[in-house]
């Protein structure tokens, strides 16, 4: 069967922090990092990058739009 | 193995998938952490360079936080007085008809000071579109008291909750120009979840198609949350804006096609 697999860029200078990204994503990737950017937010960032799909969720609902999204069909 | 595809695999041009649209500009946005209007900005620049209309649309910012909003798109903007935006797009639509038109006002622009310009705007059915970000506070001024607030909420002008006897009753300014004749699609949506902000931008899409009819005014209402004023996170923000905001603001479709939906 045909399996997508998706990754994200997210670029830490623009992330806020929100969380909101990582509520909206399905299979738990996206948690925020300990690190902060040179403003002091804690930025988004891939924990679980072989969960990832490429749904694109994390990045329509970012108030940023910090996230862009690379998808990439596999098969199993 | 699909196990086996590793990052540097998947992050190539050809498997793009989703990247910001370049009608926003790369400034970073002096919102909050989490604050709609991002998203609704977003939704806007994303609309008008699917629709191919970058060099065809103006814009009109309000007063409020997204004044500064002709800093992050990349097309034509005109600053309007307080209240003023849907009276400013008026003139311009009549000026150049073959344009886009659109305004971008929050509650304390369009349903306090602009009341007069929208609801006459509304009734004379221009065909701008109208994109109203209700957040039910005054978020840039320090949180205080809108029309829009609900009863009971806490703003910093009603610390106590907002007690209709003496305050007055919250103002559901989509259902009023819903009723007037000028009004061609009347629609109130959000973008607090991937499933509302697709549904939003198809809302966003129709009120720019909308313009080509030349049947009347589009008005798209967002339900927004306003974390700095409500004193929340993000996330608690959006989570008490679905159980506070949506029971009195409901998501949904009010006027399609010049004809009420029943849900007024």
């Amino acid at each position: 069967m045909a399996k997508s697999k998706g990754s994200i860029i997210v670029d830490r200078e623009k992330c806020k922090g929100c969380e909101i990204c990582v509520l909206a994503c399905p299979t738990g990737v996206i948690s925020l990092a300990r690190e902060v950017n040179s403003k002091g937010y804690h930025f988004s960032y891939m924990e679980n990058p072989d969960a990832c799909t490429g749904c694109t969720n994390c990045a329509i609902v970012c108030p940023d739009g910090v996230i862009t999204v690379y998808r990439k069909k596999v098969s199993t | 193995m699909a196990d086996r595809t590793g990052i540097n695999d998947i992050v190539k041009d050809e498997n793009l998938v989703y990247k910001k649209t370049s009608v926003l500009t790369d400034r970073v946005m002096h919102y909050c952490p989490g604050c709609g209007h991002g998203t609704a900005h977003r939704l806007i620049a994303e609309v008008i360079e699917e629709m191919g209309i970058q060099a065809d649309t103006i814009g009109i910012t309000p007063v409020g936080c997204s004044v500064l909003m002709y800093n992050y798109l990349d097309i034509d903007m005109q600053e309007a007085a307080h209240g003023r935006a849907p009276a400013v797009a008026t003139a311009i639509k009549r000026l150049m008809p073959d344009k886009f038109v659109f305004t971008y006002q929050g509650d304390g622009d369009l349903a306090a000071i602009g009341t007069a310009e929208t609801i006459h705007a509304c009734n004379r059915g221009e065909n701008i579109a109208i994109f109203f970000i209700n957040n039910g506070i005054y978020g840039m001024t320090g949180g205080q008291m809108a029309p829009t607030t609900l009863s009971g909420m806490k703003s910093s002008t009603s610390p106590y909750g907002r007690d209709v006897q003496m305050m007055g009753n919250p103002l559901k300014m989509t259902e009023l120009v819903a009723q007037l004749p000028g009004t061609w699609y009347v629609t109130r949506q959000a973008v607090h979840t991937p499933a509302s902000v697709r549904k939003a931008k198809k809302a966003i899409r129709q009120a720019f198609e909308n313009q080509k009819l030349k049947k009347g005014l589009s008005l798209v209402e967002i339900v927004s949350n306003c974390n700095s004023g409500w004193k929340m996170s993000p996330v608690e923000a959006n989570k008490w804006m679905v159980e506070n905001m949506f029971p009195f603001y409901p998501p949904g479709d009010i006027k399609l096609e010049g004809r009420l939906t029943g849900k007024e």
